[in-house]
């Protein structure tokens, strides 16, 4: 705190520098959960593109790949074309009731665990430990002055953290093309610019978010904790110190251990927290659990398990901090039960969210199996609408696109339904004009062509007619267009 | 405006001494990378003003030392698009256009570079679809006055219709029967009634058998005796469903009275070769095209044909 006094004399600070942490090593349940997730997601993140997924000679056989060039996203058997990016907007549908739902049930885990800043931002804080030593020594390191220790264990750790960083970056750009080729090409300096500045970009970010803006990412730049505070209820999880245990604080550990407290004065009460700072020392984004629930917090647990140590150590219980709701609080501190955490997280909100979870899932997948891979779209030439032909008859134009999204190409048939009329098309001409047109369309391509479709001059202004295109093999898939025919105002 | 300064006593963050309604601004300062990036676009801002045409003057912006300008990347651009297209127009260059219609790839390049060409240089009277106007040709339909082959659509580009002063120029007259006093107005309603007969829009009638004579010894010489048109004379077929200016009676007797003079302008003196081919491409494209005539023997202009030059499709 500062005295008034500040006010005449001292001139204040412009900018605020940001207060270093050192976060202390710390053992225990949250931490090894933390390891575990690291380790899952990490894995994740760089084996994917590296699994092969043989989908014949006509489609790339990487596993997982967005592939940008030819607009295609693959997913192991799942092929999304640009027309069906309705998928993507149904995983970000999924996505935001997801986040609705784990957040309702476990708070914000997804901050303390699964974020990509929280697992980076850790990798690196156990490589800076690895190189420096704990925090004790971390805070000597830094207070000392430049010298070649400090120089060299600075450079090892910055060079560590180089390296992960590139490896980030490196492993992201694998997803976009053919990760063996790409890796190839990128060693021997002919992978496209793109490549090198998403790496170059992406190590940046990595190596100055993860290593030296940490916390402020949470705090300063990140949306997510401001928009959670609408997201969070009474019954959601929180990281909470239990301040009716706590306090009054003992100060000192051969105090708390006096028992009973004879120094004490009769009936006054005392708190199990033994106010040792452990779990002030070892909370990456060096908050003080103990002055409530804020948004630095990111309820990774650190500090229950720093805590939990400290209780065992001085004899008291456990969880004198611990994943709390609001509403067990209050119980707790009536003396009442808690409630369950089965009929916690069974509660309708958490119900509602994850039948709409599973109800936008369940509704993809069927979708997903259900889809016709054969595709066309029909755009009337409005410009003419319509030509009068020689011999009287009235031609309209269509432009066609037909898409065949499977891996071979296939011959199809195109007709018209709802107008008696023959039809052409680009590649033929009037003479040869029938009632279908055949075609070959290259495997996993969309084939454009020009259609004309010649009716007797009489007839009404608009006819409705449906543009049917049909697999000529045996899998026999067929889709339809809409579109009109049109003939001049007061034909025969 | 209040302008006491003090200690806010919750937070220790001293006030910026600004109060409305009780509420006081907290003087928190910022985190120092943050106001590094506003120093750094401070600093880029002021770099780029210098570099770069920024500041509004008069008539135009500051100059800026690279000298860059809008028009200079424009121009950069263009010449880049000239310079990748140079193979491409270099094939079409050799290709005579025929043999345009047996390379896809390079036949779709000629009909979309044909599309922008004709956007610009005959919409005027075609209109943008191509579907003409009256007395200009619909260039969709199946009808065509001198030809709708690529090779005599080409040649119709390149040296116009009854184009003045150009010797090459596809030439015909039709005479003016009714101003001239070649028919009677009589006569010219009967020939009026037989050619609406022939056309099928109107039933015999005695007018039309009048008019049969008529037809036959004055029009027959270039429509045909059988009223199908000629296309050496860019006469037109009097028997289909198709009117240049139009099939109803004050339109057919007005044509027959005044006659009629179309000009399209020789595009040749205007444009290049490979425009007027894309051109030939583009309208060949538009359904109504018909197949070149399998030439008997190719001998005459074939063997020195350099297919060797084509450079890509």
């Amino acid at each position: 705190m500062s005295s008034p006094s500040d006010l005449t004399g001292e001139k204040q600070q412009f900018f605020e520098a940001r207060k270093k942490v050192f976060p202390r090593k710390v053992n225990g349940t949250y931490r090894r959960l933390k390891w575990v997730i690291m380790a899952v997601t990490l894995t994740i993140y760089y084996v994917t593109p590296w699994l092969r997924w043989d989908r014949g000679p006509y489609a790339p056989d990487q596993a997982v790949l967005i592939d940008l060039a030819n607009r295609r996203f693959y997913m192991f058997s799942i092929e999304i074309w640009p027309n069906e990016f309705y998928y993507v907007v149904g995983l970000l549908v999924m996505a935001a009731i997801g986040l609705f739902l784990v957040t309702s049930a476990v708070g914000r885990a997804w901050c303390g665990y699964a974020c990509p800043q929280t697992v980076w931002t850790d990798l690196f804080v156990h490589v800076e430990r690895l190189v420096e030593g704990d925090r004790n020594a971390q805070i000597r390191l830094d207070k000392a002055p430049w010298g070649a220790k400090k120089i060299g264990k600075r450079g090892l750790k910055y060079a560590i953290w180089l390296y992960i960083a590139a490896a980030t970056g490196g492993a992201w750009i694998w997803y976009f093309a053919d990760a063996p080729t790409l890796f190839m090409d990128f060693i021997h300096g002919t992978a496209p610019f793109a490549a090198y500045a998403a790496v170059g970009i992406l190590t940046f970010t990595t190596f100055t978010l993860g290593g030296f803006m940490r916390e402020q990412v949470c705090i300063y730049m990140c949306p997510w904790p401001r928009i959670q505070g609408a997201m969070m209820d009474e019954k959601s999880l929180g990281v909470t110190y239990k301040y009716w245990r706590g306090e009054p604080r003992t100060h000192g550990l051969k105090r708390a251990h006096a028992q009973p407290l004879t120094d004490l004065a009769e009936g006054e009460k005392v708190g199990d927290c033994i106010d040792c700072n452990a779990c002030v020392a070892v909370c990456p984004t060096g908050i003080d659990i103990r002055e409530g629930p804020q948004i630095g917090c990111i309820t990774c647990g650190l500090c229950i398990d720093a805590c939990d140590e400290i209780m065992a150590k001085v004899g008291r219980e456990p969880k004198l901090i611990g994943y709390a709701t609001a509403a067990d609080e209050a119980l707790i501190k009536q003396g009442k039960e808690p409630v369950s955490a089965k009929k916690r997280l069974l509660r309708p909100r958490t119900l509602i969210y994850f039948l709409l979870w599973c109800g936008v899932g369940l509704g993809m997948l069927f979708v997903l199996g259900n889809r016709a891979r054969i595709g066309i779209d029909v755009l009337q030439t409005r410009n003419p609408l319509w030509v009068q032909l020689a011999d009287g008859s009235i031609r309209n134009t269509y432009t066609l696109k037909i898409r065949n999204m499977e891996a071979r190409p296939r011959t199809v048939e195109i007709t018209v339904d709802g107008i008696d009329a023959v039809l052409w098309n680009d590649r033929g001409s009037r003479d040869d004009a029938a009632q279908a047109v055949r075609l070959e369309v290259p495997a996993d391509k969309v084939a454009k062509t020009q259609l004309f479709v010649a009716a007797p001059g009489a007839g009404p202004q608009r006819t409705d007619v449906v543009f049917t295109v049909r697999a000529l093999d045996q899998d026999g898939a067929s889709a339809s267009d809409e579109s009109f025919f049109e003939r001049p105002e007061g034909s025969r | 405006m209040a302008d006491k300064k003090r200690i806010d006593e919750p937070t220790g963050t001293q006030t910026v001494g600004h109060e409305w309604d009780g509420i006081e601004e907290l003087d928190t300062p910022m985190p120092r990378w943050w106001l590094i990036i506003f120093y750094a676009t401070v600093v880029f801002a002021i770099v780029y003003t210098i570099l770069y045409p920024a500041w509004p003057m008069i008539d135009r912006a500051t100059a800026g030392v690279l000298g860059w300008t809008s028009h200079g990347q424009l121009e950069e651009q263009l010449a880049e698009d000239r310079a990748e297209r140079a193979p491409v127009m270099a094939a079409l260059a050799v290709t005579p256009v025929e043999k345009l219609l047996g390379k896809p790839e390079l036949l779709e390049t000629a009909i979309q570079g044909g599309r922008s060409a004709f956007l610009v240089n005959c919409v005027q009277c075609h209109g943008s679809g191509a579907a003409g106007s009256k007395g200009y040709p619909n260039l969709n339909d199946d009808n065509w006055l001198w030809g709708g082959d690529i090779a005599a659509i080409e040649k119709t580009l390149i040296d116009g219709i009854r184009q003045p002063g150009h010797d090459e120029t596809r030439m015909s007259q039709m005479p003016a029967f009714g101003r001239d006093g070649l028919l009677s107005s009589d006569e010219i309603k009967d020939l009026v009634s037989y050619v609406r007969f022939v056309s099928g829009q109107e039933p015999a009638s005695e007018s039309a058998q009048r008019g049969r004579p008529l037809f036959e010894n004055n029009c027959a010489v270039c429509h045909g005796a059988d009223a199908k048109g000629d296309r050496q004379f860019g006469a037109p077929n009097l028997t289909d469903a198709i009117w240049l200016y139009g099939g109803d009676r004050n339109t057919i007797t007005d044509t027959i009275h005044n006659s009629r003079y179309g000009i399209m302008p020789a595009w040749g003196d205007r444009l290049d070769p490979v425009t007027i081919k894309m051109l030939a491409a583009y309208v060949h494209s538009l359904g109504g095209g018909e197949a070149s005539p399998v030439p008997e023997a190719e001998t005459a202009p074939a063997p020195d044909e350099s297919e060797g030059n084509v450079v890509a499709e």
